[in-house]
């Protein structure tokens, strides 16, 4: 054993130890993201494996309604801005009107989620549920996974709203809205492929 | 309260401009098309061709004025991770389709 | 109210079955007594349960992978022993549905339960001492995984006394895992399962890269990096990008059996040949997750035991990456004869191929590690010798299997067996338990008894060829795998020599068990009081074993490759700093824990349609997830003369053994 021990003074040490929590949160939660962005893949492929495979039930083309689509759609988009603007009123410490914001933000996710609800709903009362076919399966899924996680993000919203009131525009709770701000985006970027690829596409 | 050294993405500042600019692109991306299936107007192929560059337009769109990716050093490697999870997302799905469809064509 | 479950799930008319349930309620009563006698309910609480110390984390998930180790090989015991007795027309101790389970659990516990929280223990323990950080960058979320691997592993146990198990493999195969044709619970725990400890898994993934591209000591730059920690940053990257795609395929298998879905059903379109596809896209980078850190042990040990740094660095780290990404590329050649055109094979076959180089690589490169240095055969450098040579061959038969053309005669067959436990026990396997002797002393204090080691090494060596070389032999003569009779004489003579084998193996962990309790007995003659046993080369050798809760007191500043050689060669190895710091750690908490225990109550109401139940754990664990987020004092500091109390009591000791 050659540990030479008690030299004093030689060796190297960082004097200053630095702490961006805030950095790796960030980074961290990226990469929980490019996860997710996976089971989304996951999803398209299988949608698109099955997009024929009707069993004898219903196409896209019969059962999607693209002005609703659009609908939701420009609801979900005025949402992402909405936070877009929550993030500038937390970088100018404007406590007030991230909450405004975030409630505004949260109205418009909720909104977005009750339509998704109400169409998968008439759906299913028409006997076009996703026990139908392969294909509705694959649509249910697909869409119903990317509500879920909406539906997630308002409830993180919410409890942020509370955080917010609470605690107000701490360190900590800045961090939790830059994620949650991530992840509100990058709902919306999913969102951009399953009207495209789901409904647009479905319905031609 | 604190600003923490707040250098990655999401994390760094976007500015009311780039929100708007994310916004107002997004609109338009959105809105033509859907337009244009609606409307039902070209053909098939080029309406799948405008749906797809539509799409990816937005998607950088949001990637950017929403996300604040760019090529600076601090989003380095979030863009690194993007770019990785878009290989293998080809690799996957790609792969998927080419095996699920060959299969299909074999036994159908 | 309790869903499907009633008394009649316990199988009290099957008498193995009941018997290892009774012995597995006996020994966790003792247990639990005997804790209780010497009253270390608190203890155990505050200094483990509840810890966010990543060398904690790391010995738990170990002696988790440890158990399961022992149940995953009871198991083989009882295959191989069926085997042995059941050939032309004896029809064994084993009834096809039991023996079907029994081939599940062996293949989900031994991947699921024992490789992957045996590396996760190796990785939680060393990746942050070798890159010079105090944690890893999310501790809480770490101890969450660890609860979560738990709670899976509870759950498959469970499964034994309670209900069954899946009947369908551990690749879950449709239609034989849908509803129609496993209406049981089996497959149920066998997704909850796997499905709980997936997500715990994915989670390590993401703490550890960003621990690893964050957290390193100043100076550490990527292509200073030991190779245990490149090849972690390898497979958490496998991690993060394969598991996302199980979880998504176990999902649609759920939603086909509770909600009558048809992703993988026999009717109404769906196909389970995408089921096939979507599992081996995320089970082909299980294999390389695997596989990798054990890569990882070899090149430390075989630089340490041989004196010499690393052969060829950069070319390893290349060889590791090039394998992270063909790993993504190769998956199909699971299925060869599912039909696909002779195109789709090829492309496949070919890729399969491909992968070989860079482990060739890897190889040479260890060989050219030990040639011409001062090999040291303490027993890890047994393990990794003996490891070398084998996986080579099984690395070859993977090769012989990757031509399409070949695999249509040998697909599904024992060679299939032997090809993967050939790479699994001598690769991984090996890999692992060098890891633990190596790195054994550093976590606890004490090394192990080096006899009883090498005695346990030969067990599993010789062990090993004799179980498996006769199922390379029987593939080439047509015996398929999961056979639980058979109806061919000639494979009989085969099978009991693959029978002893297991015994050999036996005996091989009874030796480990012993040289456990041994060592611990002896400790005080093993002891490791300066940190560094084997003259090591990494930052690790430079903590105390076991390190101070914050490893470091002060963070080396690096210069090189093998940043801890280089110091003792300078000289500066153990110099004291001018002065110390406070240093911030992050308390204990119980959530990790309590989220742990909710989940496996999740997971059992949902086998057992308990719906009240589910409903009440899952927002239970939302509610846990709220209050941990609610809580701002989640660090403690140590004071800076509380530091130096620490380290000046350990230079007391370096200095008392440089005497």
């Amino acid at each position: 054993m050659t540990t030479d021990a008690l030299t004093i003074g030689a060796g190297r040490y960082e004097e200053v130890e630095r702490h961006d929590t805030v950095v790796t949160q960030t980074f961290g939660f990226w990469l929980y993201l490019m996860s997710d962005l996976i089971i989304f893949a996951t999803l398209f492929a299988t949608y698109v494996v099955f997009s024929h495979s009707y069993a004898g039930g219903p196409t896209g083309k019969e059962l999607f309604e693209l002005p609703y689509v659009l609908g939701e759609t420009f609801l979900l988009l005025f949402s992402s801005v909405t936070y877009g603007l929550v993030m500038l009123a937390v970088h100018n410490g404007m406590k007030k009107w991230v909450l405004i914001g975030l409630a505004v933000t949260f109205l418009l996710g909720l909104g977005f989620v009750s339509m998704e609800v109400i169409e998968f709903h008439k759906l299913i009362v028409q006997g076009h549920g996703p026990d139908v076919s392969a294909f509705l399966s694959s649509y249910f899924t697909l869409v119903g996974t990317h509500g879920t996680h909406v539906t997630f993000g308002l409830i993180w919203m919410a409890v942020m709203i509370g955080q917010v009131a609470v605690k107000g525009l701490t360190s900590p709770v800045q961090s939790r809205l830059m994620r949650l701000s991530m992840f509100w985006h990058f709902l919306d970027i999913v969102w951009i492929g399953i009207f495209s690829i789901v409904y647009l596409m479905g319905v031609m | 309260m604190s600003q923490a050294a707040i250098d990655s993405v999401g994390a760094s500042r976007g500015s009311l401009k780039s929100y708007l600019t994310g916004f107002v692109l997004s609109l338009i991306l959105t809105a033509i098309p859907f337009a244009l299936v609606m409307s039902g107007g070209w053909s098939a192929s080029a309406t799948l061709a405008v749906i797809f560059i539509a799409g990816i337009v937005q998607i950088l769109a949001h990637l950017h004025y929403f996300l604040h990716l760019d090529t600076s050093s601090t989003a380095r490697w979030n863009i690194v991770a993007l770019l990785f999870t878009l290989v293998i997302m080809v690799l996957f799905v790609g792969g998927t389709i080419w095996i699920l469809f060959n299969l299909y064509h074999r036994m159908m | 109210m309790f869903g499907k479950l009633s008394l009649s799930a316990i199988p009290y008319n099957e008498p193995i079955t009941i018997t290892a349930v009774a012995g597995a309620v006996l020994l966790g009563l003792v247990i639990m007594i005997l804790i209780t006698y010497y009253r270390k309910w608190t203890y155990l609480y505050k200094e483990w349960l509840t810890s966010l110390d990543h060398k904690k984390i790391g010995i738990m998930y170990i002696i988790i992978a440890l158990v399961m180790l022992l149940r995953g090989f009871s198991d083989a015991i009882l295959m191989r022993g069926q085997q042995a007795i059941a050939a032309g027309g004896a029809l064994g101790y084993l009834s096809p549905d039991h023996f079907n389970q029994i081939f599940s659990a062996h293949g989900s516990i031994m991947i699921i339960f024992m490789a992957m929280p045996f590396l996760a223990g190796l990785m939680n323990i060393v990746v942050p001492q070798q890159i010079g950080a105090r944690d890893v960058a999310f501790p809480f979320m770490n101890s969450l995984s660890l609860w979560l691997t738990a709670a899976g592993a509870l759950l498959i146990m469970t499964s034994l006394g309670v209900g069954e198990f899946s009947k369908a493999g551990w690749s879950g195969y449709a239609p034989l895992s849908g509803i129609e044709f496993s209406p049981d619970v089996g497959v149920d725990y066998w997704i909850w399962a796997l499905q709980i400890a997936g997500i715990g898994s994915t989670l390590t993934g993401i703490n550890f890269i960003v621990t690893i591209m964050a957290m390193r000591a100043p100076g550490m730059t990527l292509m200073r990096l030991p190779l245990f920690v490149w090849t972690i940053f390898a497979t958490m990257v496998l991690v993060v990008w394969a598991f996302p795609v199980l979880t998504a395929a176990l999902a649609m298998l759920t939603l086909d059996r509770y909600l009558g879905l048809h992703f993988f059903t026999n009717t109404l379109g769906g196909n389970q040949m995408m089921y096939v596809n979507l599992f081996w896209t995320w089970a082909h980078p299980e294999v390389y997750i695997l596989i990798l850190p054990a890569f990882g042990v070899f090149s430390e040990v075989a630089a340490t035991f041989s004196g010499k740094r690393l052969f060829g660095y950069r070319s390893m780290v290349w060889a590791t990456a090039a394998i992270t990404v063909l790993s993504f590329s190769v998956w199909m050649h699971h299925f060869f004869t599912m039909g696909a055109s002779p195109n789709v094979n090829l492309f496949f076959g070919i890729a399969t191929m491909l992968i070989a180089i860079p482990t060739g690589v890897k190889t040479f490169n260890w060989l050219f590690t030990m040639y011409r240095g001062r090999i040291r055969f303490d027993t890890p450098m047994y393990w990794t010798i003996g490891a070398i040579v084998t996986f080579a061959v099984g690395g070859t038969s993977g090769v012989l299997l990757a031509i399409p053309s070949a695999n249509y005669v040998i697909h599904n067959s024992t060679f299939v067996i032997a090809h993967f436990h050939n790479t699994i026990i001598p690769g991984a396997v090996f890999g692992f338990f060098a890891g633990y002797y190596y790195w054994f002393p550093k976590a606890v204090g004490f090394r192990l008894k080096e006899d009883w080691g090498k005695r346990a090494f030969w067990c599993w060596l010789i062990g090993f060829l004799l179980a498996f070389v006769p199922l390379y032999v029987l593939g080439f003569m047509g015996m398929p795998r999961r056979m639980a009779f058979y109806a061919n004489p000639a494979w009989h003579p085969y099978l009991l020599v693959a029978a002893l084998g297991v015994a050999v193996i036996s005996l091989g962990i009874l030796f480990q068990v012993i040289q456990l309790l041994v060592s611990i007995r002896e400790r005080r003659s093993l002891a490791d009081p300066t940190g560094d046993p084997w003259d090591g080369r990494t930052l690790e050798w430079m903590t105390s074993s076991p390190p101070a809760v914050y490893n470091f007191a002060k963070i080396p500043v690096v210069d090189e490759i093998d940043a801890f050689m280089e110091m003792k060669e300078k000289g500066t190895a153990h110099s004291r700093p001018d002065k110390y710091n406070d240093i911030e750690m992050p308390k204990n908490a119980a959530h990790g824990l309590i989220l742990g225990g909710l989940a496996f109550v999740l997971g059992f109401s949902l086998v057992w349609h308990v719906w009240w139940l589910a409903i009440l754990a899952a927002l239970g664990m939302l509610v846990t997830v709220i209050a941990r987020s609610m809580d701002d004092d989640i660090h403690y500091v140590i004071p800076a003369a509380e530091v130096e109390r620490i380290e000046n009591e350990r230079y007391r000791l370096l200095a008392s053994v440089a005497k």
